[in-house]
């Protein structure tokens, strides 16, 4: 129980005052970044690094650490209340969490969300202190082969997404894959797709772009069309008492969802290459095919928020096991953290736990407490995220419009990424006035170059045999289940058209 | 004690800082606007980590009176940032922190325009070398064991780097073709994908940086068996050169502050007298001595002989290995 111990002064260290206070300022800061379509915890963390330089790295990195933290919880607020994903990692929270505003459920979300976030991120604090250094050993183990059948699964679950359009949704995933091949070519370092010479493609589209172009402009456009600005989002008072009634119906409905987000997001976070992006939206795909009701997903349940915003913190955690570990970052964030530890001076890596044991049980003690911190934070910012939503939609709508453009804007800071919004926003509407599933386009062009690569890698690794997907010892079954799970659907189809044929 | 130890030189190199007269900086030109900082690859690699402590030490001394204000445009190799530098209308305020792609893409991409010698120099920061690295587990602890075993598996030697052309496998091509090797080679997306592979012996052994493979040497995982430097480095004294084996050939990443083409004299006496200081602080000096970089000052003219050569010696190099 050395462990224990270990965390008891780890915990000790992040109350100490000075701690507190960074850790209450960064949860605070981190929860408006996130709350802010286009600003992620990946820009609030690089905006503020230089800050951190008049502080000790123990608690320049524990108000790091606070600010990913408050900004996963962000993430869900503009996603249930405005529809913008706050954040890439809230894109799966806009599925649900927006029907559920738009039904006047609007705090319940996000309660649910809150709740949800908090249980991942201590599920994952919890795995993070008991087996780092296993968990690190696991990671190791996924090389390419095995990162590809992960994607592989994780597309598997996006076919059931759409419904039972599976003609759509896979048209819809070949379009994700070919906007995210747009840019570079890792492997050869040649230049394709850059389409009409515009260097503004050389970079690539970024998922920031198409999320933002989607769910912001394209729902805004979708929404004035089906209510002519008429919106009602009736929305009681928010009172204590309607929290704490929130709170038990978000328990009672969105357990499941937030159970499978929280392992499911975890283990996703620790592999290096992947972080809470696709965590979250593998775990609403998970949640959605383990469910009794996969119809039900997408009209608004608190499961569909749960599953991904309990995924997109544990993940957050799981990715600074790597980081930790391994010195490699587990997502864009962790990335620019360990900058910011190499500019403290110290090495992350496998020593990192032996030389400066100190500062790092006090970061992981600095978890617990921005986590509870972040919990509260954001419960008491419910009320006025709630009320912003009483605004008629002939407010709202130009509103959103705004803080589409400044947000992808400030992602980039690029012309062309605008007009590429404006254009997936538009180009979006009319995709789904065709009933074109879109969530898994925005799949796709998040795992797309994952996928890609690794695919390569492996098979280069192989001299083109693809059975290296299939004869190694974790590639193998996880290839395996993930045919199946594509197959399975083709399956149904075909017994339901014999079933027909014979009766 | 460890950390108020530390916390005590940082302020104490910070008063140093603050005590300089502020004549220094009392000169015709100044920044009007926040700066354009930007980096030519994207978040957590090595040209990132440099750019973002570079910030640190000017915010932290308060060296510019405007902020300067990184951003990664890594896409394409680095085309995306020269690009971007190319076409700014803002030459006086846009700077670049480079890595050695901003000499193989230009010869590269052709098609993008840029030429890299109407680049203004601003200040040389240092030279990451590279290193071959293979896991303990290999049993390889000399250079001729690997070559050994590199002929033996005849062409299934598997080895990771960073994307063909650019840096990693320039170094990789450089020495298999000296020695008469048949590699495999996987391209990443960048050094720390490389080294993580490596420790977890998904690859058979990489040229990282120093800075990229440290934590794993440390730990023990990996034995470095050559260095691609000039000379032996201090940090690795018992590790033999490419050139102590009689093979003409050094690589080194550069890590340089560029200004866009076109700007102004005064604006660029300015920044080269603030990246200067930056250079000569002793956070800057700490962290060449730490990550194992060598210190390369250069004034402009040197530096645009410096870039001349490079240029040169890369289309060599990219024409040799067919990059």
């Amino acid at each position: 129980m050395e462990v224990l111990s270990f965390l008891a002064d780890g915990l000790l260290l992040s109350l100490q005052p000075l701690n507190l206070m960074l850790i209450l300022a960064g949860v605070t800061v981190g929860l408006f970044i996130g709350a802010m379509p286009g600003l992620g915890s990946v820009n609030g963390v690089a905006i503020l690094l230089p800050i951190t330089f008049l502080v000790p790295p123990g608690s320049a990195i524990i108000f790091l650490a606070a600010i990913y933290y408050g900004a996963m919880y962000g993430g869900a607020i503009s996603s249930v209340t405005l529809g913008i994903p706050g954040a890439s990692t809230a894109v799966a929270t806009t599925f649900d969490g927006r029907p559920m505003a738009l039904n006047g459920k609007a705090s319940l979300a996000l309660v649910t969300a809150a709740l949800a976030s908090f249980v991942g991120g201590t599920v994952a604090n919890v795995l993070f202190t008991l087996f780092a250094p296993l968990l690190a050993s696991v990671a190791l183990s996924f090389g390419p082969p095995e990162i590809f059948a992960l994607m592989l699964l994780a597309f598997a679950t996006f076919v059931g997404l759409g419904g039972d359009d599976i003609p759509k949704t896979i048209f819809s995933i070949c379009f994700g894959l070919v906007l995210a091949a747009v840019g570079f070519d890792t492997i050869s370092g040649e230049p394709r797709l850059v389409l009409f010479e515009i260097s503004g493609f050389l970079r690539g589209i970024g998922f920031i772009v198409l999320a933002i172009g989607v769910y912001g402009i394209g729902e805004m456009l979708w929404t004035l069309e089906q209510t002519r600005g008429e919106v009602t989002t009736t929305n009681p008072k928010m009172t204590i008492k309607g929290l704490v009634s929130d709170t038990k119906e978000a328990a009672r409905k969105g357990w499941r969802g937030t159970m499978i987000g929280s392992f499911l997001g975890f283990f996703v976070g620790v592999l290096p290459a992947a972080g809470a992006t696709p965590g979250s939206l593998m775990s609403y795909g998970v949640a959605k095919m383990l469910s009794k009701n996969p119809k039900a997903y997408g009209t608004g349940i608190p499961d569909g928020v749960a599953a991904p915003e309990a995924a997109n913190n544990s993940a957050s955690t799981g990715a600074m096991l790597p980081m930790l570990t391994l010195g490699i970052p587990g997502s864009p964030t962790t990335a620019i953290l360990l900058g910011g530890m190499v500019i403290w001076g110290l090495t992350p890596g496998p020593r990192l736990f032996a030389n400066e044991s100190e500062f790092v049980w006090g970061l992981i003690g600095s978890f617990y407490v921005s986590n509870v911190a972040a919990l509260f934070i954001n419960l008491a910012f419910i009320p006025l995220f709630v009320w912003m939503l009483r605004m008629p939609f002939t407010i709202l709508a130009p509103l959103i419009f705004v803080l589409s453009i400044i947000g992808g804007f400030a992602a980039a800071r690029s012309m062309h990424d605008l007009w590429m919004i404006v254009i997936f926003g538009i180009g979006a509407f009319f995709l789904r006035k065709f009933d074109y599933p879109l969530a898994p386009a925005v799949l796709a062009i998040v795992l797309g170059p994952i996928a890609e690569s690794t695919m390569r890698q492996s098979l280069l690794l192989s001299s083109g045999d693809p059975m290296i997907f299939l004869n190694r010892p974790i590639a193998g079954p996880i290839t395996v289940i993930a045919i199946i799970l594509i197959l399975l659907p083709a399956l149904k189809l075909l017994r339901r058209k014999k079933a027909v044929a014979t009766a | 004690m460890n950390l108020t130890k530390r916390l005590f030189i940082g302020m104490a190199a910070g008063a140093a800082f603050t005590s300089l007269p502020l004549t220094a900086f009392a000169q015709d030109w100044q920044p009007k606007r926040p700066i354009d900082f930007t980096i030519m690859a994207g978040p957590g690699g090595g040209a990132d980590q440099i750019a973002r402590f570079v910030q640190a030490v000017v915010e932290a001394n308060d060296l510019t009176n405007r902020p300067l204000v990184p951003t990664n445009r890594g896409g394409g190799s680095g085309a995306e940032a020269l690009l971007h530098l190319k076409d700014t209308r803002d030459a006086d305020h846009t700077l670049m922190v480079t890595l050695n792609s901003f000499y193989t893409t230009p010869i590269r991409q052709e098609a993008l325009g840029v030429d890299i010698e109407t680049f203004t120099p601003i200040t040389m920061m240092g030279v990451d070398p590279f290193v071959l690295w293979v896991h303990k587990d290999s049993g390889i602890t000399t250079f001729e064991e690997y070559v050994a075993k590199v002929k033996e598996m005849d062409g299934e030697f598997v080895m990771g780097g960073t994307g063909s052309g650019q840096e990693d496998s320039i170094v990789i091509a450089y020495m298999a073709g000296a020695y008469g090797l048949k590699i495999k080679y996987i391209p990443y997306d960048g050094g720390g994908a490389v080294a993580k592979d490596l420790a977890g012996k998904q690859i058979m052994a990489t040229v990282n940086n120093p800075s990229e493979a440290k934590g794993f040497y440390e730990a023990g995982d990996f034995v470095p068996l050559l260095a691609f430097s000039d000379a032996r480095m201090d940090a690795y004294p018992d590790v033999p050169t490419l050139k102590e084996k009689g093979h003409d050939f050094s690589y080194y990443n550069q890590r340089a502050i560029v200004g866009a083409p076109g700007m102004s004299d005064e604006a660029a006496a300015y920044y080269r007298e603030v990246f200067g200081k930056v250079y000569d602080s002793a956070e800057w000096q700490d962290y060449l001595a730490s990550e194992s970089m060598s210190p390369l000052p250069m004034d402009e003219a040197q530096t645009r002989a410096y870039w001349t050569t490079q240029v040169q010696n890369h289309r060599k190099l990219l024409a040799e290995i067919g990059g």
